[in-house]
């Protein structure tokens, strides 16, 4: 028993050494590479003595996470579709559970803490969030009707928004409902339910808004504001934002050179190894090497769109579609957000920002990427 | 089955127009705008700090340095650094200011401006320390430095040196200092204003990089500060001291002359202030109160006030006859006590007469109605051109203070001003300097300097070694008017019945003669004794010596002195010794 699963393993791994998608695992151990490197810098230290372990922290971490990838290639993807309801409501407890018990850092309850580590639930939240929306979505007959959208909606959209609303994480929350209403539209929508659909969004808006503004912390009201006019409070979140914009400038085109950055390490810009480490990469590697990490991330989007493209049944193709949306909303609020285009919403890079959780998930999620690609011609096997 | 080719298309160019949005911004922001920002970042982390420039030190005649540099301590708050926010409380105790002026001086300070907003100024060196302790916990608290004055004399010859202070908000809000960096002590008055570029230098620069926080972490480059020119003042401290003590409380003027070259020797202009209190800012009560003081220190006696010049005048009106020819050294007076003209009677001083009078003996016992008869024979127009000569009746042009002017009348000034002619007795009291006639106590210097040096007038030199000597006025004396006068003169101070015998000194021969000036007009001579203070007359004395080559020369006047031979001919005598006989008095006691 134990001999045939060994021998089968080993069937499947040497099939999978020729479909594994080394590129695509190159681009994100790369990214992650770079992002080492970005946090060492950032993290420097300028009067004290003693470089902070962040950058050993997140290499553990590319570590774990290389690991993990393995792991979620190493079995059919397709095996998720049996338990995509268990990982949704496993995901749906810990967030409950951290509402209630998480502690508080940077004014919102984000984290959980077992033991020594400490992980944001709401990361592997994301996860099976994709997972449950594509394993219900690809049973439904396409276009969607307004009957088979409402458990969606309700259960996947509404009632995770309110938790992480009241967490308060806007940032995942925004990502996760962009997540989600892209998956529907790509699975298709009647026509006519998507009008009703669009024209409730539209009126509701107004009233949505003032509730969601109402509800809003200080200091999430005072990013929108900023973000609208730097001016109103150049010492806050306008600062931040004007901070941001003078470090990638101050890069110009070729960069001050690894390790030469200030703005950084000076302090001058805030969240340096985390939400806003791509203008210190910016800063450092100036306009070259931003269009170099830029095209990795597009290499790494646009490579998940094939495969969604290739992939042989209808789970994979949403499944691969909600992980790129995933890194694409990601990546566009956050790099839009340290250029100033978009308001300052606390979310991470993916790969290149620290934080173990999300750099774990993220690579199960290229893992997943990897696997459906893997196994696109698994018909004929 | 969905149909997947549609939506991922859309997802392909979606992904692409995001990615080419963000290659644009990163053009926009790093290419075209890139060194605008790498200016921003360079002046985040740079900042710049001003070291102060010494001030050059002002020295008098014999190189002792009349002022100090000190250091000048301020406390001030770097507001322009990210999540700045500091405890108003705990930073209310640290610097002992009520937290309500300490907030109002934080919120009503312009924000754009990355100039430290100044919270304290003027602290001791107990505060410093204090502050320096604590720096870690107020991020962004400085202490700024500054150098200003000590003045280790005190008031001796403030109104020579001046003062230094912060500029006035008057002198602000007429935009004057502009061009000097916020806080920048400048010389208000007397030598420190009138050379206040030359003795100010060049602040330099400290560039020092710093993080966020305000620390800092290294010194990238210094500018030295340009130390102001020093300056050698003519002034002798020691005659000075000297002079301003002989006065013994009195309100009054003296300028002391090298007659020879126009060097200022001493300036005396008392009451007096003590510079030291502007220098940390004076506290508007102490202000109060010395704008109301009723000796007005603020006054440059010397320059600022004009009284009639007595029977020092005399002097012109004698040179003025003798240059013109209208009296010879025979020629005489029979004086009585009084004069008759028409209805009215002219009087003398000396109620019984002198008797028969010549030139020296006129001079000598100051007699009035010899200088009314030869007022009478030149007339006023010829008076006053020999005054004009000898510097009257025109501001010196020192430029240490506003000057007057004084006034020489003349028949043209009289139809002009009044409307009226010129009458005989008006020239009779213009002869003795009363009447219409006045002075400044520093023309009354120019004066006598020029009789000690045969003719010339110099303008007052306040700065050593100043090349510029030409005679603002030069009058040609014949040989024999100059040792007619000069032996008067002498005989005023030498002569037994000479008015100025109270200057007469044991180490130095000196030339002088006495002059009081009226305060209140009486028709007789009686009562004088019996006037209170306010109501006594002025009194002058101006003297040189030694007699027979004069060194110093000095004009002395004392406000409601009486005779000025009783009050102002011993501080003539009390300067003439100190700055001649200094040095002698020394050896003589090694």
């Amino acid at each position: 028993m134990l001999k045939r699963l060994l021998i089968s393993r080993i069937r499947i791994d040497r099939r999978s050494i020729q479909n594994f998608d080394w590129l695509i695992f190159a681009v994100v151990v790369l990214i992650t590479v770079l992002g080492i490197m970005t946090i060492f810098s950032a993290t420097r230290p300028v009067l004290e003595k003693g470089q902070p372990s962040f950058y050993l922290r997140q290499t553990v971490w590319l570590v774990l996470s290389i690991a993990a990838l393995f792991v979620s290639v190493s079995f059919d993807y397709r095996r998720l579709e049996g338990i995509a309801y268990h990982i949704f409501g496993a995901g749906l407890i810990l967030l409950l559970v951290t509402v209630l018990l998480g502690h508080t850092g940077m004014g919102a309850q984000r984290w959980l803490r077992l033991g020594p580590v400490s992980f944001q639930p709401s990361e592997f939240f994301k996860v099976g969030l994709i997972v449950v929306a594509a394993r219900y979505l690809s049973t439904r007959p396409s276009p969607l009707t307004a009957s088979s959208l409402l458990t969606p909606v309700c259960l996947f959209g509404v009632v995770p928004f309110l938790l992480l609303y009241r967490q308060p994480d806007l940032g995942t929350a925004v990502v996760l409902t962009g997540i989600l209403i892209v998956m529907l539209l790509a699975k298709g929508v009647q026509r006519r339910v998507l009008l009703i659909g669009g024209l409730i969004v539209v009126l509701s808006l107004p009233f949505a808004g003032s509730v969601v503004w109402e509800g809003l912390k200080e200091y999430q009201r005072n990013r929108l504001v900023a973000f609208i006019d730097p001016k109103v409070d150049p010492k806050g979140i306008g600062y931040q934002i004007e901070q941001s914009k003078i470090t990638i400038g101050s890069g110009k085109v070729l960069g001050k050179g690894y390790l030469k950055g200030t703005q950084g390490p000076f302090r001058f810009l805030p969240e340096r190894h985390t939400d806003f480490i791509f203008s210190v990469y910016s800063e450092e590697w100036g306009f070259i090497g931003s269009l170099f990490l830029i095209a990795l991330y597009a290499l790494l989007i646009m490579r998940g769109f094939e495969t969604a493209y290739n992939a042989k049944d209808e789970f994979g193709t949403l499944l691969s579609i909600g992980i790129c949306v995933m890194f694409l909303l990601y990546t566009t609020i956050n790099i839009g957000m340290t250029m100033g285009l978009m308001p300052v919403v606390g979310i991470p890079l993916p790969f290149f920002s620290y934080g173990g959780t999300a750099l774990l998930t993220n690579f199960v999620c290229v893992g997943l990427l990897i696997n459906v690609r893997m196994r696109r011609f698994a018909l004929f096997y | 089955m969905m149909e997947k080719k549609r939506p991922i298309t859309l997802l392909v160019y979606l992904s692409i127009s995001i990615f080419v949005i963000f290659l644009l911004r990163l053009w926009q922001l790093q290419v075209l705008k890139g060194s605008h920002y790498r200016e921003q970042s360079e002046r985040n982390r740079v900042r710049v700090f001003k070291i102060p420039a010494p001030r050059g030190i002002i020295y008098d005649r014999n190189g002792t340095a009349l002022v100090k540099n000190a250091p000048y301590y301020i406390a001030s708050l770097i507001t322009d650094l990210p999540g700045w926010e500091i405890n108003l409380t705990e930073l209310s105790r640290l610097l002992q200011i009520p937290v309500e002026r300490l907030s109002e001086r934080i919120l009503s300070h312009d924000g754009r401006t990355l100039e430290p907003i100044r919270l304290k100024e003027g602290l001791s060196f107990e505060e410093v320390a204090r502050i320096e302790a604590r720096r870690s916990d107020f991020p962004g608290l400085t202490i700024e430095t500054e150098i200003t004055r000590e003045y280790p004399y005190g008031s001796t010859g403030a109104h020579l040196i001046g003062y230094l202070s912060l500029p006035t908000e008057a002198q602000l809000r007429k935009g004057m200092f502009s061009d000097l960096p916020e806080g920048t002590f400048v010389g208000q008055w007397g030598v420190e204003a009138l050379y206040d570029g030359m003795l100010r230098g060049v602040p330099g620069r400290r560039y020092i990089e710093v993080d966020a926080l305000g620390r800092q972490l290294r010194t990238l480059n210094v500018v030295a500060p340009q130390r102001g020119e020093d300056l050698w003042l003519n002034v002798d401290l020691k005659t000075q001291m000297a002079a301003e003590e002989a006065f013994r409380g009195r309100a009054g003027a003296l300028m002391a002359l090298d007659p020879r070259n126009g060097d200022l020797l001493a300036l005396v202009s008392l009451p007096s202030f003590d510079p030291n209190l502007f220098v940390k800012g004076i506290t508007p009560e102490e202000w109060e109160r010395l704008q109301r003081h009723p000796g007005h220190p603020f006054l440059n006696r010397v320059f600022q006030s004009q009284y009639p010049p007595g029977s020092i005048f005399k002097i012109v009106t004698a040179i003025a006859a003798l240059e013109e020819g209208v009296i010879n050294q025979n020629f005489t007076v029979d004086c009585t006590g009084e004069i008759q003209v028409g209805i009215w009677k002219f009087r003398g001083w000396k109620e019984q007469g002198h008797g028969r009078v010549n030139l020296r003996k006129a001079l000598v016992e100051s007699c009035d109605i010899y200088f009314y008869e030869v007022g009478r024979l030149l007339g006023i127009d010829r008076i006053a051109k020999y005054a004009g000569a000898l510097g009257l009746g025109v501001p010196p042009g020192v430029r240490l203070s506003t000057e007057k002017g004084g006034l020489i009348p003349s028949t043209s000034w009289k139809m002009k001003k009044k409307g009226r002619p010129w009458y005989l007795g008006e020239t009779f009291n213009a002869a003795i300097g009363q009447g219409y006639v006045s002075v400044t106590p520093a023309q009354a210097a120019l004066m006598i300097s020029a009789i000690a040096n045969g003719g010339e007038v110099y303008r007052p030199v306040l700065v050593k070694d100043q090349p510029e000597r030409e005679p603002m006025a030069k009058l040609s004396l014949r040989p024999e008017t100059i040792r007619q006068i000069r032996e008067a003169l002498v005989g005023v101070v030498e002569d037994p019945k000479g008015t100025g015998l109270a200057a007469r000194s044991g180490l130095v021969r000196i030339a002088g003669k006495t002059g009081t000036a009226q305060v209140v007009k009486t028709d007789s001579g009686k009562d004088r004794t019996r006037k209170g203070r306010r109501y006594r007359d002025h009194a002058w004395f101006v003297a040189y010596a030694p007699a027979e080559d004069p060194r110093i020369a000095v004009a002395v006047f004392v406000e409601h002195g009486g005779h000025g031979g009783e009050t102002a001919a011993p501080i003539a005598r009390a300067v003439i010794e100190e700055y001649l006989g200094g040095d002698r008095a020394e050896k003589a006691s090694d």
